[in-house]
């Protein structure tokens, strides 16, 4: 949870109380925030192909981890069958315009809200089971799900998989980098816009209630099982519509890249970027999407004295990816997003470090 | 004071956890405008009684009754709606939130915002609402003088501070009849000397009914229109503190335990 006060410069007081709830520490965060999403728009007139499609996809993991931050940093609860929605919101997507005729701008919300549905049967045992048990739950989902993608073939187009339509509006079709780096965009700031207001409204503080202190949230008029059950519906339409917005992008959605292996990386990129941070995910999902590229980068720079090590590259990358999440609970438990905080603080005081 | 309208009513309680009998046949009533207090050595069942009230606990024998209405089965988060709110004796924050946070969850069974229009903040009218009743929270902070703090993560504060905060977030419930357990505990001189004026001024400014449960006699003597006794999960008395002073069961069951932490390092047993 962000605790505006201690990064707030001294002297500044607020005299309305409606100026001391803005989504915003101060207006210069303010500033910077908005002046920064305007640089984002900028990108795809500056921005070389690969920056693109690497910015796109930490566009739709970040959504999905943002759900996965909602159930796990915000709620409390354990989820590790996240991949599988992200699946499932890829297919229904696909689905819905190859068979329905739906049109891909309505498509991908509405497999959001079909993934949802799935998130809230799975998150019925949430509302009476916690730690390992529930652990065991989701992942019993995941393997449930994956098999469903695998037999489903009406859905999923089976082990051949689903073809997806690139999204089209008024006969503009969405179909380059360019010009899908915007659909993400936006995206992206209207779900991490909306996820920051519930967080600081009723609702949201529900949800960190029943994470901190179940029983006196009971206490308090929350009703336990709805706001566990919720927030793993949440969790799914987060990643459905990120799911969504990855199958428009590839033209293509298969069954294997929604194993357990990339729940774990959602999972790395909430812990990394910090647990009930919502900055924090998308730090982490930063990190998570270019921890790969940096280990490629290195593995080329030194293929010319060690040739074996290009072919280990895969094996590489999720060591790598391990050893970040062991690190970072080892050094930095709360994630990117406290570290970040303490540099600014730094900062702020510098050159007193008191 | 006491008002003749019955608020709360206990009847023929019993409550056992397997082989313990926590709590053997108990009745009482609280009047509207009370404050009530309930007293007994450790474990005698005082802390259940409350559980029973607030819907932690279900008692397997009994009914309670608040104005009127039967509330034994009733769901703990089903009861802030008709009223009843309460303060935990070991310390029950919801720690990572700051202070406002807090207090702000106690007015969730009032706001209706959720999930959807709560995202939606400035377009459905949930900025307005949430406004609304910061105003209403920021009169308790300063009453309850933890305006200073209010930033603050509650994980982090003093003791008697997170004591003071976990009332101020009661009190956000808007109940009628607040449960206190061990509102002084572990609490200095002075702390305690400020707790006290909240409650009656809770009682008596805010209206609201007490129900308390609290070791230190001086502070029960001087605040309660009426006191119980628990021993052994058995009411043994109830009645004006005077009384109770002065009842000779009482004294032996529990006044007259030397080694029991009531009587605390300031004597103030009388
Ligand atoms: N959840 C529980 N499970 C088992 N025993 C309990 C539980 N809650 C209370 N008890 C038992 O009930 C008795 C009364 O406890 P309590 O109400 O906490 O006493 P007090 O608040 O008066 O100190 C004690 O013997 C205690 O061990
Ligand atoms: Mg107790």
């Amino acid at each position: 949870m962000s605790l505006g006060s201690s990064m707030r410069p001294c002297g500044d007081y607020r005299t309305t109380y409606a100026s001391d709830m803005t989504i915003f520490a101060t207006p210069v965060t303010r500033y910077i925030t908005l002046a920064f999403i305007a640089l984002l728009f900028l990108v795809p007139f500056v921005g070389s192909p690969y920056v693109l499609n690497l910015m796109i996809q930490i566009g739709y993991y970040g959504i999905a981890a943002l759900g996965l931050n909602l159930v796990v940093g915000f709620t409390g609860q354990i989820s590790l069958g996240h991949s599988a929605f992200f699946g499932f919101g890829a297919f229904a997507s696909a689905w819905l315009s190859n068979s329905f005729g739906v049109p891909v701008f309505f498509a991908i919300p509405l497999a959001g809200v079909l993934t949802m549905l799935v998130g809230l049967l799975v998150g019925i045992p949430a509302g009476r089971i916690k730690g390992l048990y529930l652990a065991i739950a989701t992942l019993a989902s995941q393997f449930i799900l994956e098999d469903f993608f695998a037999r489903a073939g009406w859905f999923t187009g089976g082990s051949a998989g689903a073809m997806t339509e690139y999204l089209t509006i008024f006969g503009f079709s969405f179909d380059t980098d360019q010009s899908y780096y915007y659909v993400v965009l936006i995206y992206v700031v209207l779900i991490f816009t909306f996820t920051s207001n519930l967080i600081r409204s009723r609702d949201g503080r529900a949800l960190v209630a029943v994470r901190d202190h179940y029983l006196s949230a009971e206490i308090m008029g929350i009703n336990l099982t709805w706001y566990r059950v919720m927030s793993f519906g949440l969790s799914a339409l987060y990643a459905g519509i990120g799911g969504a917005l990855f199958g428009h992008y590839l033209g293509f959605v298969s069954a294997e890249g929604f194993t357990i292996i990339l729940s774990i990386q959602f999972l790395a990129m909430i812990i990394i970027g910090g647990l009930g941070s919502i900055y924090g995910t998308i730090l982490g999902t930063i990190f998570m999407v270019l921890l790969p590229e940096l280990m490629e980068w290195s593995v080329n720079l030194f293929s010319g004295s060690y040739p074996d090590l290009v072919q280990s590259l895969a094996y590489i990358k999720e060591m790598a990816i391990g050893l970040a999440i062991i690190l970072f609970l080892i050094f930095e438990p709360e994630g990117l997003a406290h570290r970040w905080q303490r540099i600014k603080a730094y900062w702020k005081l510098y050159p007193f470090s008191y | 004071m006491p008002s003749a309208q019955t608020l709360l009513q206990v009847d023929d309680i019993s409550l056992s956890f397997g082989g313990v009998k926590a709590l053997q046949g108990v009745s009482f009533d609280v009047k509207a405008g009370e404050l009530f207090s309930i007293i007994g050595p450790n474990g005698a069942g005082k802390t259940s009684m409350l559980n029973c009230v607030s819907g932690r606990y279900h008692p397997q024998v009994g009914s309670i009754r608040f104005r009127e209405k039967e509330i034994t089965r009733l769901k703990p988060n089903q009861r802030c709606n008709l009223g009843i709110g309460r303060t935990f004796q070991n310390l029950a924050l919801f720690n990572h939130m700051s202070v406002l946070d807090n207090i702000m969850v106690g007015r969730h069974h009032l706001l209706k915002n959720n999930f959807l229009t709560g995202g939606l903040y400035w377009l459905t009218g949930a900025r307005k609402e949430e406004l609304e009743h910061r105003r209403q929270v920021e009169e308790i902070i300063d009453f309850l003088e933890i305006a200073h703090i209010r930033k603050a993560q509650a994980g982090t504060l003093s003791y008697g501070l997170r004591k003071r905060v976990e009332l101020a977030r009661a009190v956000a419930l808007k109940p009628d009849l607040i449960l206190l357990d061990e509102p002084m505990a572990g609490m200095n001189h002075e702390e305690k000397e400020d707790m006290a004026r909240y409650i009656i001024d809770l009682n008596e400014e805010w209206g609201m009914t007490v129900v308390m449960i609290e070791h230190d006699m001086g502070v029960v003597m001087d605040l309660s229109h009426r006191v119980m006794v628990l021993d052994f999960g058995k009411k043994i008395a109830a009645g004006l503190p005077d009384e109770i002073m002065a009842n000779a069961t009482v004294k032996k069951a529990y006044l007259g335990e030397e080694d029991d932490d009531l009587v605390d390092s300031e004597g103030e047993v009388a």
